[in-house]
C-alpha cells in the first residue's frame, strides 16, 4: 500500500485506457496502412471486422457500416488492400484497432475488383448461364426502353429505329442512370414494365460514360431483376468496349444504343428484304412464262390458217377439175367428130355408085357378090359409126339421164330443182327420166343428201 | 404463334417461287401458284407492317398508375 500513499499515479483501468486512447487517437488521427486483409467478418450490423497484417504483425481494422456501404467491393480474406483510417481504442477489450474510412484493393481498382466479385457471384448462381436466357421476340411491335429521356442513348436509338423499319411502338421509361438512385429505379421500372405495360421487349440502356457513370448498371440486385423479368431484356449499356454485370445477366447484349436498336430492325429487313425479292422473283417468273405462252400462241395462230381459205380452195380446186372434166369431153366430141369425117370421106370415096359403074365396067362380076361385098362393108362401117355415135350421145345431158339420173323441176313452173329446200312438203314435181318423165308430189324435204348435191352447187360457186 | 404462321407462309411462298422457277408448270398452274404467292407475300409484309408507329413515354400518376404521354427528344444534356 505504499504505493498507493506516497506520489506515485495510479490509474484505474479506464483512466489508464483512456489516457492511451488519448494519445493513439492523438497521434494517428488519419494514417495510410497497408497489409492483407485475414479474419474477415461482416456481421448482421454491417460493420466490417478484419485483421490487416504483414510478415511480422498484425493490426485490427473495423470499417463501420455507414463507411462500408460506399464500398464497391466486398473485402476479402488474402485480400492486399491500401486503407486509410485513425487508430481507435476499444476500451471494453483493451484493444487498439484501425478505424478504416477507405480501403481500396492493391493492383487493381476498387471498381474493378468489386465488379469481378458480383461477376463471380451472379456467375455461381447460374444468372448468366445461356441455358436460361430468354430468345429474342420474333418481330417485336412493342418496346419499352428504359433510360434516361434526356440522354444521348434515347436519342441514338430512336434515330436509328426512325431512319430503317420504324414501324414499331416505343414507350421510353424514364429512370435515371446514374448515382445513387439509379439502380432502384431501373429495377422499379423492370418491374413496371413486366407487370404494367405488354412490351414485346425491353431495352435496358444509357450512352457511354466512365466506369463510374456506369457503375449503377454493375449492381447486384439490378442483374437479379433482369433475370426476373419474363420479358426478354436487352442490355446497351455504354460504349463497345464496356461490359457491364447488366450486360451480363441480360437475355441480349448490345454493344451500344443504336446496336440495340439495329438488333431490332434487322431482323425485319431481312424478311422484308426476302419478301420483296420472291415477290419480285415470282412476278418475273409469270411474266415471262405468260409472255412465252403467248408468243407460242402467236407461232401456233399463224400455222393454223383461216378454214374459210381451205374452202375457197377447195372450190377453186373444184373449179379446175370441172373445167379439165369438160375439156376432155369437149376434145373427145372433136375427136369423134374429126374420126367421122374421115370416115364419111373414106365412105364417099368408096362410093356404092362408084363401085356400079366399075362393075357396069366388069360384066362378069356378078351383082350378087357386088351386093354381098358392099352389103358386109356398109355393115361394117355402120357399126363403126353407131359405136362412135353412141360415143358421142353418152356426154350429152339425155344420155346422162339414161345412166339412171334423173331431173327434178317444179310443177307447173318446170324449174329445175338443186336445193331440197326450195320446194316444201306437198309440193307437185315433175321427175324428167331417161325414158319418160314422172309427175310427183314432195313428201319430205332434208337439207341432208348425197355428194350429188354438193357437186350439184358447183358451177354455182363461180 | 405469330412466328410460326410467318414461317410457314415464308417457307410456302419459298416453294411456290421455286416451282415457278424451276419447272415448267403450266400456265393454269402457275397462274394459280402465283396467286397464291401473292396471297401469301400480301400476309407476310402485313405481319412485318403490323406495328403502329409511335413513340411514348410512360409516366407515374399520383395514384401510382402509369400512363403514356407523346415522347419528343429533349434537348441535349449531360448525363
Amino acid at each position: 500500500m505504499n504505493l498507493a500513499q506516497g506520489n506515485t499515479r495510479v490509474y484505474t483501468v479506464t483512466e489508464l485506457t483512456r489516457k492511451i486512447s488519448g494519445l493513439l487517437e492523438e497521434r494517428f488521427p488519419f494514417v495510410w496502412i497497408e497489409g492483407e486483409i485475414s479474419n474477415f467478418r461482416s456481421p448482421i450490423s454491417g460493420h466490417y471486422y478484419m485483421v490487416l497484417k504483414d510478415e511480422n504483425a498484425q493490426i485490427r481494422a473495423v470499417m463501420f457500416r455507414q463507411k462500408a456501404r460506399s464500398l464497391k467491393f466486398v473485402p476479402e480474406d488474402g485480400m492486399k488492400v491500401v486503407a486509410q483510417g485513425r487508430i481507435g481504442v476499444y476500451a471494453p477489450r483493451g484493444e487498439y484497432q484501425v478505424i478504416l474510412d477507405y480501403l481500396e484493393p492493391m493492383g487493381v481498382g476498387a471498381l474493378a475488383l468489386a465488379f469481378e466479385q458480383v461477376k463471380r457471384k451472379l456467375a455461381a448462381q447460374g444468372i448468366f448461364d445461356e441455358a436460361v436466357k430468354k430468345p429474342l421476340p420474333f418481330l417485336p411491335q412493342r418496346i419499352a426502353v428504359i433510360t434516361s429521356p434526356t440522354g444521348a442513348a434515347i436519342r441514338d436509338f430512336l434515330k436509328i429505329l426512325g431512319r430503317r423499319f420504324a414501324n414499331m411502338e416505343v414507350v421510353v421509361v424514364p429512370v435515371r442512370v446514374q448515382g445513387e438512385a439509379a439502380p432502384a429505379e431501373m429495377i422499379k421500372a423492370l418491374e413496371t414494365v413486366n407487370s404494367q405495360i405488354t412490351a414485346d421487349v425491353i431495352i435496358l440502356t444509357r450512352g457511354g460514360g466512365s466506369l463510374e457513370d456506369l457503375w449503377a448498371f454493375n449492381q447486384e440486385a439490378l442483374a437479379l431483376a433482369i433475370r426476373r423479368s419474363h420479358i426478354p431484356v436487352i442490355s446497351a449499356v455504354g460504349h463497345e468496349i464496356d461490359v457491364t454485370i447488366s450486360d451480363l445477366a441480360a437475355d441480349f447484349r448490345a454493344p451500344t444504343p443504336s446496336a440495340a436498336a439495329e438488333m431490332l430492325v434487322t431482323e425485319k429487313e431481312i424478311l422484308s428484304k426476302r419478301l420483296i425479292d420472291m415477290r419480285q422473283r415470282m412476278g418475273n417468273r409469270v411474266t415471262a412464262l405468260l409472255k412465252k405462252r403467248a408468243e407460242n400462241l402467236e407461232r401456233t395462230a399463224g400455222r393454223l390458217r383461216d378454214p374459210r381459205k381451205r374452202l375457197a380452195d377447195s372450190w377453186m380446186r373444184l373449179d379446175d377439175l370441172y373445167g379439165k372434166i369438160i375439156r376432155v369431153g369437149e376434145s373427145f366430141v372433136r375427136e369423134g367428130r374429126r374420126a367421122l369425117d374421115g370416115e364419111k370421106r373414106a365412105l364417099y370415096s368408096h362410093s356404092p355408085l362408084r363401085l356400079i359403074s366399075l362393075m357396069r365396067q366388069e360384066k362378069d362380076f356378078t351383082g350378087q357378090a357386088l351386093v354381098r361385098a358392099g352389103g358386109a362393108y356398109l355393115q361394117g362401117r355402120k357399126t363403126a359409126l353407131s359405136m362412135l355415135g353412141k360415143q358421142l350421145t353418152d356426154l350429152s345431158p339425155l344420155s346422162i339421164l339414161r345412166r339412171g339420173y334423173s331431173i327434178t323441176r317444179t310443177l307447173p313452173g318446170r324449174n329445175v330443182i338443186r336445193q331440197a329446200s326450195s320446194v316444201g312438203g306437198g309440193d307437185p314435181v315433175e321427175v324428167l327420166l331417161g325414158e319418160g318423165r314422172l309427175e310427183c308430189r314432195v313428201e319430205k324435204t332434208s337439207e341432208q343428201a348425197g355428194i350429188l348435191v354438193d357437186f350439184e352447187r358447183m358451177p354455182d360457186s363461180e | 404463334m405469330a412466328e410460326k404462321k410467318f414461317e410457314t407462309a415464308m417457307s410456302e411462298l419459298e416453294e411456290i417461287v421455286h416451282a415457278l422457277e424451276s419447272g415448267d408448270l403450266p400456265l393454269d398452274e402457275a397462274l394459280k401458284a402465283f396467286e397464291k404467292g401473292m396471297k401469301l407475300v400480301r400476309f407476310c409484309s402485313g405481319k412485318l407492317e403490323e406495328a403502329e408507329k409511335k413513340v411514348t413515354m410512360l409516366v407515374r400518376q399520383e395514384d401510382g398508375k402509369v400512363d403514356q404521354v407523346p415522347f419528343e427528344i429533349q434537348k441535349e444534356e449531360v448525363e
